[in-house]
């Protein structure tokens, strides 16, 4: 706990605080149910709310919190150390809410902002398809206008909080091929021809829903769309940027949590006649993964600071963290679960929850594949 | 006729804790340096009893006060965060600071409970490193106040304060005037979250700084502590097989 504090500013280290007293006691006790029974805690995520943490980086006119990127990972950190999965969905929530919060004119944020940063509806952010994951800007999913509707055709896969949540941040395409032919639109859950496939059966994110979302002639109106026609790629990414550093946050919240499991192990576990921490391996180990936590904590907090100054290598370095934070992460929680030996592959251990809630980290939200095409791009471009 | 009066000020007095105990090597003390602290948790009751009452609009203006090193700042902080509107911090440090005990607090918090008029005075009934359980008592008898301690229920009516105690027999319920000296039981209230607005707002909350000999307090401790040790490690213990075994065992170790 001690080394997460250093570098924050008193106001931050209350925040953190307050995320770290919110997991222990509203989310830690209920972690492996919430993923054994499959439970979308409504309850828990709205006194989350309650506390600021619906928007935290939406504009407090509209009932957000009004906070740093800084501030919202040292939060999702925090809050991580007691649910992977339920703060991840929260994190992709606050992302749809500043979306409309940023790109939406203000009818649209004091129609949706207000509702989203209480929790009192739950939000989803609708961009993959059954054929377009990685190359998303390929997406199919049309939205043909007549007079003040749009019409939309097509169907999203691999959606959190699908079929449960309220407001769809849908990209669809309103123009030709290609990322300047998306648009941006709001869906509300109720509107006909709106539907929603089976819920998947997943490895880990089991306290969020994520389904299929289908559009067959579907009516939307033109005045739920964000922006212009033709920006809804660009605002996606931009959702994308901040969603990269929150999903890296979640990562080093598990980091930490395993790095102190597996500590709090080896003290007590014996073989050999001795404690497991006078093994030399174990304790290089465990030097390893603290080593690459801290490091992996700088890579996000950085990466979090030039995003909210909107410096030039923002995007690069919330790429970097991302690929860095989740691939090393998930390397440490999994070195964590070994050092429990057979107990940690036991699902009464919470160790093994926290690598299988981690493991998509570094699929979503852009492969970790992706992050190198998008790094790369930026240092093979000539100014 | 019940005077309309009520109560303008009261004092809460939060107190940081060490999260973990190490004895020194030298058997002097407790490690301090570097230890995490966090606000004693029966205080956060009393932070949280004195916001209520202000909801309640029977008292005008909760004063979070602390004494230690800079430190103790950021405990002031998080009771502002949770709804008190201002703080007063009692810079003690050093060697002070290693011999603060309640009697130093209570004649702090005498002194200033004079200077600040309050009416109430709410602390923690005990703080859960040390587990003296004495600053509210001293503090009472320091002003000659009544005190309501082990508070599991209070109710303001008037210059009156109903106090339900938790004490060894069941429940005591007590009247007192004000001003009074309340200690915070663990059944009083259950501590709010501080929420993220409130924290910001925090911020512009004022923090005053105040030295003990500013309130013409003397820090010197009466107590000099000779040694600190920790708990001898438990022995293993012994299995016998019959009942005059175990008699004789016992009689052995002159236990009978």
């Amino acid at each position: 706990y001690n080394e997460q504090v250093y570098g924050l500013t008193d106001e931050q280290k209350e925040f953190q605080k307050v995320a770290f007293d919110f997991a222990a006691n509203e989310m830690a006790p209920h972690m492996a149910e919430w993923d054994q029974k499959e439970i979308f805690p409504v309850e828990t995520m709205r006194k989350a709310a309650q506390l600021g943490f619906g928007g935290i980086y939406v504009q407090p006119d509209v009932g957000g919190s009004g906070l740093s990127r800084l501030d919202t990972s040292v939060i999702f950190e925090a809050l991580s150390t007691g649910c992977v999965s339920t703060t991840a969905y929260i994190s992709i929530h606050n992302m749809c809410a500043w979306m409309i919060d940023t790109f939406g004119n203000n009818e649209q944020r004091e129609k949706f902002c207000p509702d989203l940063c209480l929790m009192e509806k739950f939000a989803s952010y609708c961009l993959t398809e059954p054929g377009s994951g990685s190359d998303a800007a390929s997406l199919l999913t049309t939205a043909q206008r007549k007079g003040d509707l749009y019409i939309l055709n097509g169907s999203k896969a691999f959606i959190s909080g699908g079929g449960d949540t309220d407001i769809y941040v849908v990209m669809c395409r309103t123009g030709g091929k290609g990322p300047k032919g998306i648009s941006c639109l709001v869906v509300e859950k109720g509107t006909p021809g709106l539907s929603f496939g089976k819920k998947e059966k997943k490895v880990g994110w089991n306290s969020q829903p994520t389904r299929a979302v289908i559009f067959e002639d579907c009516a939307v109106p033109v005045i739920n769309r964000l922006g212009e026609e033709g920006q809804g790629f660009g605002i996606a990414m931009k959702g994308l940027n901040g969603g990269r550093i929150n999903i890296a946050s979640c990562s080093l919240g598990a980091a930490h949590a395993c790095v102190q499991l597996a500590r709090d192990h080896l003290l007590v576990r014996k073989q050999f006649g001795e404690t497991l921490s006078n093994n030399q391996f174990l304790q290089f180990r465990l030097a390893e993964m603290a080593t690459k936590l801290v490091a992996s904590r700088l890579l996000v907090r950085e990466a979090a600071t030039a995003l909210q100054d909107g410096r030039p290598d923002a995007v690069s370095l919330c790429s970097m963290a991302k690929l860095f934070v989740t691939d090393e992460c998930f390397n440490i929680c999994n070195q964590a679960l070994q050092m429990h030996g057979g107990y940690g592959y036991l699902k009464d251990y919470a160790v093994q929850q926290f690598v299988r809630d981690i493991r998509v980290h570094q699929i979503l939200e852009g492969t970790n594949e992706v992050m190198r095409m998008i790094i790369s791009r930026n240092l093979l471009t000539e100014l | 006729m019940h005077s309309n009066r009520y109560c303008n000020r009261i004092i809460v007095l939060p107190f940081s804790v060490l999260l973990e105990i190490r004895v020194k090597p030298d058997n002097s003390g407790v490690v301090t340096d570097g230890v995490k602290h966090s606000m004693n948790p029966f205080c956060e009751i009393a932070v949280e009893e004195a916001v209520k009452l202000k909801e309640k609009k029977l008292i005008k203006e909760v004063v979070a006060v602390s004494c230690g090193p800079q430190q103790s700042q950021e405990t002031i902080r998080t009771a502002l965060a949770m709804g008190a509107d201002r703080g007063i911090h009692v810079e003690v440090a050093g060697k002070d600071y290693e011999t603060l005990g309640p009697l130093q607090v209570s004649k702090i918090m005498a002194a200033l409970a004079k200077k600040e008029d309050a009416q109430l005075i709410i602390l923690g009934k005990q703080a859960i490193d040390d587990d003296c359980n004495q600053t509210g008592q001293m503090t009472a008898a320091l002003l000659d106040w009544p005190q309501g301690t082990f508070a599991s229920e209070v109710s303001l009516d008037g210059d009156k304060v109903k106090v339900v105690r938790e004490i060894d027999g069941g429940l005591e319920t007590i009247k007192i005037s004000t001003p009074a000296v309340l200690t915070a039981d663990l059944r009083l209230n259950t501590p709010r979250y501080a929420t993220l607005p409130n924290i910001m707002k925090a911020k512009k909350k004022k923090i005053a700084n105040v030295k003990p000999a500013d309130l013409g307090v003397d820090l010197t401790s009466r107590l000099e502590v000779l040694k600190v040790e920790e708990p001898p490690q438990r022995q293993a213990g012994v299995k016998v097989e019959t009942v005059e075994d175990l008699v004789g065992k016992l009689k052995e170790t002159g236990r009978i």
